[in-house]
């Protein structure tokens, strides 16, 4: 491709390997996340086929979505999950896969320790068996979830089948008001385009409100890129990305470092270069977001009503709204501040960083969670528990009444034993709220840390902006 | 490797439900296994099974009579979104389903269905809404799924045309997989590689970048 080109376009034509006529473009993928949960059968497909790993020192693995997040000395008591997190580790012995796994220092949410390590690095092409590797593209790297079968091409070829996505421009200008974060920002872009709004597109970020975001605010965003259809979404690299960077275990070093700088400084944009879709939201008229239904996309500003499915434009929309309104028990009109919930979650490949765990103790701290309230709070990796200890996090949430866990998916998933009951509310930093999303009958209020944590306190949906000092929490987060 | 997608005729299961997400086709809690088996028991089970396992009242419409043996699924509108679990087409297919008619298909699940051998069929919403008159008017009509002639045949001769990613048509009625494909690109993978040092090492720092 000549003339100015996307970022994705730049990332693109590195890595195509061959394309034949009517075929997707053989694509050479970087680096290959995998977990426990949908890797075994693509290691049997191997197996079956007799075919090896063709890049082992490309591929990383982590235990993160089935694991138990109470102490580590204790086992693994659901069977099932005990034989997948197992399986995982024959698996990457035999294919002699690093594996970063249960009581592992390094353990945590893949998406969480993929950068944390220097992994995930900018231009690259990334690859998971997970819809949230979006994450990684804060880096400016390509990276995009896949199926099983998928897993299986990687392993073996470290290629995949893919068409050129198109692109879409998320244009963010404008400074975000104090107790607005970045997971309001991609509450609000759900809400404005829809589930299905990004479909067949690659978004990027771009715009003063994304340049001064730090890199795990940015995770947050791209995250849940997936969450408006889009396989991936991607913010240019820059010098937060670079110093997020420096000196992590996998990023280069020395003369290598500087090589690998010059390089990405190339990757942004083209001036000139177009996109197929663009939106443009205003950072300064954005309030804390809440979603009130059952897809990421049914979101509201705090301090909204809740939609009348009357009033919705087609019928699909109508019925749509009635479904989830009866699911979660909601009445048309009512107002979402002071709904009550049982239980808030602080956690999640979304929002289980350093940073938003400081945000969330910044609210905590002197408070207590409101009587009757329930509050989890799971680091998103055993790095993040460490960094949180030391800074004595830990002791705040204790005190706040919250409960202090190992790192894992949790409640994000509910696959490992932490989930809701049926009929209870959460106010969640997850990034699906899904019918049975928490736990069968669950029912998820999708919103930041600042949000989850001033609810906590208030027993029901609360404006983080009232929080005192307010002004300074914003700050507190760090890049 | 899946058998070739041959055409079918069918009736239809009417799904009114929208922005079906994977979550529903199956919850997590049934993605602890190792293996691809027993999933039909695992599609839309909480819509289909209370807690103890019998079935909810008034059953769910895959549990209703005479729906075993139907291989086309009538969605509402925009099927499949959420996670890349391939788990939820692997439960369709082992519960019998085929196609799956929706307006639109999120991504990754329509890439995982193709290669399991499930058809999305993706019509706009003027049709979507006449097949499911047509539903209503007679609930035992039957469908024609032609792949080849990329086209389902209504009753009265009438023909619904429909898109389908050529390289994924001719895989499905082959019934070769791109695994294979992508073996065979050996030689290029090589030259590629040749040409380009790799960008990280999982096993430690990475080396100089070209
Ligand atoms: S935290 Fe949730 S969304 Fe993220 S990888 Fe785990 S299960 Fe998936």
């Amino acid at each position: 491709m000549t003339g100015p080109r996307t970022l994705v376009d730049k990332i693109w034509d590195d890595h195509v390997v061959a394309e034949d006529p009517g075929a997707p473009s053989v694509l050479a993928i970087d680096l290959h996340l995998v977990h426990e949960v949908t890797s075994p059968q693509a290691f049997t497909g191997l197996r079956r086929r007799g075919l090896k790993v063709r890049h082992p020192e490309r591929t990383v693995a982590t235990a993160d979505h089935s694991v138990p997040t109470t102490p580590r000395n204790l086992p693994i008591l659901d069977e099932l999950a005990a034989a997948q997190v197992a399986q995982l580790e024959t698996n990457c012995r035999e294919f002699d896969i690093p594996l970063h796994g249960l009581g592992s220092p390094s353990q945590g949410i893949v998406h969480v320790i993929g950068p944390q390590l220097g992994l995930t690095q900018p231009g690259m092409t990334i690859v998971c068996g997970d819809s949230h590797t979006s994450t990684h593209g804060a880096f400016g790297a390509l990276a995009f979830g896949i199926g099983t079968s998928e897993v299986e091409m990687v392993l073996a070829t470290q290629c995949l089948l893919q068409r050129r996505p198109q692109t879409y421009e998320v244009r963010v200008d404008g400074r975000l008001a104090p107790g607005v974060s970045a997971k309001d920002v991609i509450l609000a872009l759900l809400s404005r385009i829809g589930i299905a709004g990004g479909t067949g597109h690659v978004f990027e970020y771009r715009g003063e409100a994304i340049e001064a975001l730090s890199m795990e605010q940015r995770m947050t965003i791209c995250n849940m890129s997936i969450e408006g259809g889009a396989r991936a979404g991607l913010i240019a690299p820059d010098d937060t990305t670079f110093e997020y960077l420096a000196g992590r275990p996998h990023a280069p070093q020395g003369a290598a470092w500087d090589d690998a700088v010059a390089r990405w400084r190339a990757l942004p944009s083209d001036p000139e270069a177009a996109f197929d879709r663009s939106v443009t939201i205003d950072a300064a008229s954005l309030e804390p977001m809440v979603t009130y239904g059952t897809n990421p996309g049914m979101g509201l500003p705090i301090s909204a009503r809740v939609p009348d499915p009357a009033a919705a434009g087609d019928d699909a929309r109508r019925r749509g709204l009635e479904q989830a309104l009866a699911y979660m028990d909601l009445q048309p009109g009512q107002a979402l501040l002071g709904q009550k919930v049982d239980v808030v979650f602080i956690g999640s490949c979304t929002n289980g960083r350093i940073s938003d765990l400081r945000l969330a103790a910044a609210a905590l701290k002197g408070r207590h969670v409101a009587d009757g309230v329930r509050m989890m709070v799971v680091p998103g990796s055993d790095e993040v528990k460490r960094e949180a200890e030391r800074e004595g996090l830990h002791e705040i949430f204790r005190a706040a009444g919250a409960d202090w866990r190992e790192a894992g998916c949790s409640m994000c998933i509910a696959m490992n034993g932490d989930q809701l009951s049926p009929g209870q509310y959460a106010v969640s930093t997850s990034n699906r709220n899904f019918e049975g999303r928490q736990g069968k009958g669950g029912r998820t209020f999708l919103a930041s840390p600042l949000t989850a944590a001033a609810s906590a306190v208030a027993g029901a949906i609360a404006d983080p902006r009232l929080l005192p000092g307010i002004e300074s929490l914003a700050a507190v987060g760090g890049r | 490797m899946a058998r070739p997608f041959a055409g079918f005729a069918s009736r239809v299961i009417p799904l009114p439900a929208e922005n079906v997400d994977t979550d529903q086709i199956v919850p997590a809690r049934f993605l602890k296994a190792t293996d691809k088996s027993g999933l039909a028991e695992a599609l839309f089970r909480d819509w289909r099974f209370e807690a103890d396992g019998s079935l909810k009242e008034p059953r769910f419409v895959l549990d209703q009579p005479d729906m075993s043996g139907r291989r086309i699924l009538l969605a509402g509108e925009n099927f499949g979104c959420g996670s890349s679990r391939e788990h939820a087409p692997w439960a369709l297919v082992s519960w019998g389903i085929q196609a799956v008619i929706t307006t639109s298909c999120a991504d990754i699940f329509r890439t995982n269905a193709l290669k399991n051998g499930l058809l999305p069929i993706v019509v706009d919403h003027e049709r979507h809404r006449q097949l499911f008159e047509l539903l209503a008017r007679d609930p035992d009509v039957e469908l024609t799924v032609d792949l080849a002639a990329q086209v389902v045949h209504l009753p009265g001769d009438e023909d619904l045309p429909f898109n389908v990613d050529p390289f994924s048509k001719l895989m499905l009625l082959e019934g070769t997989d791109e695994l294979g494909y992508l073996l065979g690109k050996s030689t290029e993978i090589d030259a590629w590689e040749g040409r380009h040092v790799a960008r990280v090492d999982t096993r430690g720092p990475s080396g100089t970048t070209a």
